[in-house]
């Protein structure tokens, strides 16, 4: 029998609103906080800690523990937030933002609360202007509320809350290049260490979440994190959003408990694929998590059982690849995002993205050689392990995965001197 | 031409400096401010925000010419920006790009004569499950077909949205 779809973070999926700070408290809203608010704050981390919730933006650390390093002390010390969603194939923080704002200022308090910090920052993509106009209108109703501000609800805690957009850098989604770009700088990865927790943003101990784990947070508080801790999986907590993109005929955001089959949520959730055509691939994850067959997806979507497949649960928006693709092209537009991205301060990810890219798009036009598909193996293998953040990672990860799975379809594109699927990059 | 920030903006820049704990962190909102007033980032503009924030100007140039969304030459009042990406691209992308192309007469990175619209393709909007997607400005346009984006071409051209 198949997963059944929950409803806690989607719960607007129904129909109902939850814009409003009326109707959000309506249904329930702020209890959390409430809640937490009674609790001592290492008591609060502790219930986060038995959730055994992993960080949602596709790096999988455990919340709990990652809030737990904050060190104590006084002085200003940060919250920020992660809406620098731009993993390609990615889209599920831009609806909880949007469509339950209040959630998300609910976490970040408790958050805040539990961690001892005395400010947040959303920062959000620049290209979501509008959800980021929307939320400082949410974040000024809270606190006329009482619900950020001076003294939250009377308990002596203080919390204030900004946002703050970034400007057209998938980067920055990197929580180091995001520190800087929040202190007004290019989005260029810090080493680590020093970890954030210890000295973040402004040089201060800061938590770095993403908006799907602080808009959990809520839900744990509410439910217990044990409970919430059950819905999932061993080790992987909770409920958790999937997003299905690409040629799928029911393309969209689902959500369900931690371990939903991933061949599930494609065949029967999504409908299975656009114009019933043979399955030719699956992106699990965002680009950046390596392409499976059609015979590797018969498994639960967790970090640790995609880890054993050789990909990566990454943000779990999985993107749906029919027979009929050309999987040079979309391994050059890949190729292509990851040269455009580089931030380009270490030397193996701003050429080799780049040469990657420039290989891939000659394939591509039929001017290929054979060399060069193990010139892309190559190229990977020599950025992997070689830069300060996970970009070059990424694409050193996702590349060769194209080039060992569909080996014989670059070697047709150099043998024939054209595209067989008739594209030519644009 | 010495430019100075509308009554506006400065009140919305007062209201940064007191966001964050530097100056240097107001940078990337007061450059959108920057760019909003005067259309694009000049290098007087620049210049303006950095004596404003008391940053030195290759500062605030390093940080601007950084971040795509700052656009160092003059665009269009309608800023077309079309998602390249690959779960657009699975969905028809190419098709939505070409038929804006025609449309407007132009290719990806020009300008109409007239300045009304600039064409571009960017990467990932975050909006994979509605592909495939564009926005005008910041407005989102999404589950575009060629039909759909001409006719929204259209009607941005008289005047209609």
């Amino acid at each position: 029998m198949s997963m059944a779809q929950t409803s806690y973070l989607l719960r607007w999926k129904d129909g109902k609103a939850f814009k409003k700070l009326d109707a959000y408290r309506a249904a329930g809203g702020f209890r959390a906080l409430r809640r937490a608010l009674a609790m001592k704050p290492a008591e609060v981390v502790d219930e986060v800690k038995k959730a055994s919730i992993k960080g949602r933006g596709g790096a999988g650390f455990p919340a709990g523990m990652k809030w737990s390093f904050v060190p104590k002390g006084d002085g200003p010390r940060y919250l920020v937030i992660n809406a620098d969603e731009g993993e390609p194939g990615t889209f599920k923080d831009r609806y909880i933002l949007s469509e339950d704002p209040f959630r998300v200022i609910e976490g970040a308090v408790v958050a805040g609360f539990a961690s001892g910090l005395t400010a947040g920052y959303l920062y959000i993509r620049g290209e979501f202007a509008e959800i980021a106009h929307q939320f400082e209108e949410a974040i000024l109703q809270a606190r006329k509320g009482g619900y950020l501000g001076n003294n939250i609800l009377g308990t002596g805690y203080s919390f204030e809350m900004y946002v703050h957009a970034g400007a057209g850098a998938y980067i920055c989604g990197e929580e180091t290049a995001l520190l800087e770009s929040l202190e007004g700088r290019p989005g260029r990865p810090r080493l680590k260490p020093p970890f954030p927790a210890v000295k973040g943003a402004f040089a201060k101990p800061t938590v770095i979440n993403n908006v799907e784990t602080i808009a959990s947070v809520p839900v744990i508080m509410e439910m217990g994190g044990e409970a919430f801790c059950k819905l999932g999986v061993e080790g992987d907590g909770g409920v958790k959003l999937y997003g299905l993109s690409g040629h799928v005929k029911r393309p969209g955001l689902y959500e369900f408990p931690m371990g939903k089959n991933l061949k599930e949520l494609i065949f029967e959730d999504g409908g299975g694929v656009l114009d019933d055509k043979p399955l030719k691939a699956v992106i699990p994850g965002g680009c950046s998590t390596p392409v499976l067959l059609p015979d590797e997806i018969d498994i639960p979507m967790t970090f640790d059982s995609l880890k054993k497949a050789g990909s990566m649960l990454g943000t779990a928006c999985a993107t749906v690849i029919a027979e009929g693709t050309c999987m040079v092209e979309v391994c050059r537009r890949i190729a292509h995002f990851y040269a455009h991205e580089s931030c380009g301060q270490c030397t193996p990810c701003r050429e080799g993205c780049d040469w990657m890219s420039q290989i891939l798009s000659r394939m591509e036009r039929g001017a290929g050689t054979l060399d060069d598909v193990d010139l892309l193996l190559s190229i990977s293998a020599n950025i992997m392990g070689r830069t300060i953040c996970p970009l070059g990672d990424a694409a050193g990860m996702a590349i060769p995965a194209f080039v060992r799975k569909f080996r014989a379809e670059f070697e047709e594109h150099v043998k024939s001197g054209r595209c067989p699927f008739g594209g030519a990059a644009a | 031409m010495k430019l100075s920030f509308s009554a506006e903006n400065e009140g919305r820049i007062a209201d940064l400096l007191r966001r964050y704990p530097d100056a240097q962190a107001c940078l990337l909102p007061a450059l959108r401010l920057a760019q909003e007033q005067f259309g694009y980032l000049t290098h007087e503009a620049m210049e303006l925000v950095a004596g404003r924030l008391g940053l030195p100007a290759p500062e605030v140039l390093s940080t601007a010419t950084f971040y795509t969304m700052y656009n160092k030459k003059p665009v269009g009042r309608f800023h077309v920006q079309i998602c390249a990406n690959v779960s657009c691209y699975l969905k028809g992308s190419d098709l939505v790009l070409k038929a804006v192309a025609q449309e407007l007469g132009i290719k990806p990175g020009e300008t109409t004569e007239d300045g009304l619209f600039t064409l571009s393709t960017v990467e990932c909007l975050a909006a994979c499950g509605t592909a495939p997607a564009l926005q005008v400005n910041d407005t989102f346009h999404e589950e575009m077909t060629p039909d759909k984006a001409r006719q929204l071409i259209r009607s941005l051209k008289e005047g209609r949205q």
